[in-house]
């Protein structure tokens, strides 16, 4: 157990190397982009004076350097500052919109990670029959539309033509949990489209991949029905791959959904993000951004853990 | 034949009660049935004079918004922010439905003589949402957020003039100008300058979203949506619906469907593309207003080969307008005749000779300039509207029958504005409406302005533009901006191919009156204020 938590340890230091790396990148990327952060923010109307003045006031004649430094000595304490255009804190600005993320990516992983898992172990038992290929070309299908395609696609079907669900999931605050859940489900459904796949079809590679292995013959030798040598004896060993999809599809399924934010007019922090980086608000394009690249990691880092985990060989290593 | 008229008018009056046909069209369709227009006037308003009701709760998608936004006035930019605006604050004055200029919160003004000073009155029932009274310090203070060296509003220049603003009596504003202006009391409709509260060092609470509009805000973020309730003790006429919710939708198709499956009751703008399919659908309407939103092309009249007044009529007379709005536009615009001056904004000069496309003419005109095979950049961007690039190629393409070669360059989106416009010696640029003719000359074809986009310099017209400022005759205005429509089109650097409509839809269960300002999208962003529930 010592070794793991020293893996850990190292790989979050590693993580905050990584972090400070990107902050870095995204500052003079968005530094880099033409146009003047006053500018856009008074648009077409702006005279130079009046540009000069809200320059001024943002603080934007002071050299790139001192003002990365000046965010940086906020974010180490836990400050990401304030947004340069509108003057409120980055926190209030970005913690509901990113509880809106999760909660999306939340649902659709819900449903999906259970339902890939049980639709590979499935197909990968009914190998090369007709419900393998049907449900691959389904899913294979669905993974290679683009997502907005998807949710015009489930709009027309389920809102317009059926009625069954809400076309936009604008959120109120005095919302129950139930008509949370109906609002937002086309999104979820969505999302969980996109995401099946990947992890349906790693799961049947994964399982396939051990069935020509000696302890599965042994296993089928031994008269054990085909579901039981799945389940019982490949699946166990097949865990670190799949844990591997899942933890990319996780995090793709909070950093990925600006799309299906726009389609289904979500309130999340995709479209935070896009409207930042139209005005160079760099506070917020900086913690949202953090924000996705942290994701990455400890998803990264949870897959790694786990793979170890579920391997008693990794865990006991000699 | 008396029959079969009788038969259209019935259906046209069922359609007027159903709203689903605008007053325009309807006027439009009974004249061409053979009616007078006494007739068709009273027809409409026993057929379609549904009494506004109150109650329900209105809930309206708005296309343009930012996260970003703020209550700020002197950054108010986005559409979002210019229907809020409307709906939680109030204005000195505003347009009316008619398009002429009506009070808000001052009941009347008068100017001296020379138009230099204004005085407004104000009313004595105005009082923000917290319960406080307006009076003429909150008018002061809001007013003077927008002037002075410290000032970042992007109002500034529209301000500039003002030399002094000052109160008579708690009820009473005299504001001060450096010169005439006979526009000031339509200035006032401006959507940045709304009355705030005064804090006690003169400046203004724009903060705490507090206003003195028709409905006061509950909750709400810019760029999610807000939610709002009507302020009873409102000044004004209207506030029919209960609660008013924003609902900020940018993606068009969402906006759409949201509409068709009734998520929303209105949309603040609808996709020129699929506009004539929304107008099929028999569960709501489509309002497609003429506003003075214009596009144009400036040409800087001090570079070559535009300082050459016959090269510019070439390029004028070059352009198919006529196809423009038909190809880009989908109809849905006004064929401009290179004057910015719109039917949608006072004294307007009707029966002017169009300029129509003549490519042998501007041949001719190029020979004489001796400009043949004459060869120009065009710079456009997709930023300007949907279809600018578009609209440029075309424009192109019917060129190239007088023998001009027009390179279309298109420009980063980013920075267009900063770095293309006013440096460019010909592109093309969206202005948003102003409300009078004056406003829009002023700030973009008077010789010395900072926004002069075709640096244009021409003195007759100069000159009535300082006569028009100081008269107030209304006829002998309109006299004045006669003639200078006709000199811009003659000799003005700016080619206008065309004004747009406000192109915007409800459900038929939302009604109005048949009349919309054509200031803003949704009847001059009063909409929340306007319509009702029928």
């Amino acid at each position: 157990m010592g070794d793991i938590v020293n893996l850990v340890l190292k790989r979050l230091g590693f993580g905050l190397i990584t972090l400070l790396v990107i902050s870095v990148i995204i500052f003079f990327m968005v530094e880099l982009l033409p146009g003047d952060i006053a500018q856009a923010v008074l648009g077409q109307g702006a005279t130079e004076e009046n540009v000069a003045a809200l320059r001024e006031q943002m603080g934007l004649n002071n050299p790139a350097f001192v003002r990365y430094f000046e965010w940086l000595g906020g974010a180490v304490v836990g400050d990401f500052g304030t947004s340069i255009v509108s003057g409120e804190r980055v926190s209030t600005i970005i913690t509901e919109r990113f509880i809106n993320t999760l909660f999306l990516a939340a649902y659709a992983a819900v449903i999906a990670v259970p339902f890939a898992i049980t639709l590979g172990v499935v197909v990968a038992l009914l190998r090369n029959t007709l419900f393998d290929r049907v449900a691959n070309v389904l899913t294979l299908t669905s993974i290679s539309s683009p997502e907005f395609f998807l949710g015009y696609i489930l709009i027309l079907f389920f809102a317009v033509k059926w009625q069954m669900f809400p076309a936009i999931s604008s959120l109120s605050d005095g919302m129950s949990f139930a008509e949370l859940l109906d609002r937002t489900f086309l999104p979820a459904l969505t999302l969980v489209l996109v995401v099946t796949a990947h992890m349906m079809r790693m799961t049947r590679a994964a399982i396939i991949n051990l069935l020509a292995s000696p302890y599965i013959e042994m296993a089928r030798l031994k008269g054990a029905p085909p579901w039981k040598v799945i389940v019982k004896h490949a699946l166990p060993n097949a865990w670190a791959p799949i844990i591997n999809v899942i933890a990319l599809n996780l995090a793709y399924l909070i950093t990925g959904v600006v799309l299906v934010e726009v389609v289904f007019v979500y309130p999340g922090i995709g479209q935070a993000l896009v409207d930042a980086v139209s005005k160079r608000d760099f506070p917020i394009v900086q913690a949202c951004c953090l924000i996705f690249a942290a994701t990455f990691i400890l998803l990264n880092l949870a897959a790694d853990v786990g793979a170890i985990l579920t391997n008693p060989r990794l865990r006991h290593p000699k | 034949m008396r029959k079969k008229t009788d038969k259209l008018l019935e259906s046209l009056s069922q359609e007027a009660r159903l709203g689903r046909i605008s007053r325009r069209n309807f006027m439009h369709y009974a004249l061409a049935a053979g009616v007078t227009a006494t007739t068709a006037t009273g027809l409409w308003t026993s057929s379609a004079a549904a009494q506004p009701k109150s109650g329900g709760s209105f809930r309206v998608a708005i296309h343009d918004n930012n996260s970003s936004d703020t209550h700020n006035p002197g950054t108010y930019l986005s559409i979002q922010q210019i229907f809020l605006a409307h709906t939680h604050r109030a204005f000195l004055t505003l347009i009316n439905t008619d398009q002429t200029l009506g009070g808000d919160v001052a009941s009347e003004w008068s100017g001296s003589e020379d138009a230099s000073e204004w005085t407004f009155r104000l009313r004595d029932n105005v009082t923000f949402h917290d319960g406080r009274k307006v009076v003429a310090d909150d008018v002061i203070a809001s007013l003077n957020f927008h002037r002075g060296e410290a000032s970042t509003s992007a109002a500034k220049a529209l301000l500039s003039d003002i030399t002094d603003i000052s109160k008579t009596d708690d009820h009473t504003v005299v504001v001060t100008l450096s010169g005439p202006n006979a526009d000031l009391p339509w200035l006032m409709t401006d959507y940045h300058l709304v009355i705030q509260p005064a804090n006690d060092d003169g400046t203004i609470d724009w903060q705490s979203g507090i206003g003195c509009g028709p409905y006061k805000i509950v909750d709400g973020d810019f760029g999610i949506g807000f939610k709002l309730v009507r302020h009873d003790v409102w000044h004004g006429e209207g506030a029919y619906f209960d609660e008013v919710e924003m609902i900020a939708i940018g993606d068009p198709n969402a906006r759409q469907t949201a509409l068709v499956t009734g998520d929303v009751d209105a949309v603040s703008s609808i996709d020129l593309k699929t506009m004539a399919l929304m107008q099929r659908n028999p569960q709501m309407v489509v309002e497609n207003v003429p506003s003075a939103s214009a596009i144009t092309m400036p040409m800087h009249c001090n570079t070559a080969p535009f300082d050459n007044v016959d090269v510019r009529m070439a390029l004028k007379l070059a352009m198919n307008r006529e196809e423009i709005v038909e190809k880009i536009m989908f109809n849905a615009g006004m064929v401009g005749n290179d004057f910015h001056h719109s039917p949608a904004q006072p004294y307007y000069p009707e029966g002017l000779d169009q300029l129509s496309y003549d490519p042998d003419k501007a041949r001719a005109l190029l020979k004489k300039a001796g400009a043949e095979g004459l060869a120009i950049d065009l710079s456009s961007s997709e930023s300007i509207f949907s279809g600018a690039v578009d609209m440029c190629v075309l424009y192109s393409e019917q060129a190239k029958a007088a023998g001009i070669d027009i390179n279309v360059v298109r420009e980063p989106n980013d920075g267009y504005y900063s770095d293309v416009w006013l440096k460019k010696p010909f592109c093309a640029v969206a202005w948003g409406a102003r409300p009078t003719p004056d406003n829009i000359y002023t700030l973009a074809y008077k010789a010395d302005a900072a926004w002069n986009e075709s640096y244009w310099v021409n003195d007759r017209f100069n000159e009535l533009l300082l006569q028009g400022k100081a008269e107030l005759d209304d006829a002998k205005r309109a006299e004045i901006y006669r003639e200078m429509a006709v000199i811009a089109r003659d000799d003005g650097g700016t080619i206008i191919p065309f004004f747009r409509n406000f192109v915007y839809g409800r459900r038929t269960n939302v009604q109005n009156t048949g009349q919309l300002s054509a200031a803003w999208e949704l009847d001059g962003c009063r909409a929340a204020s306007r319509w009702w529930f029928a």
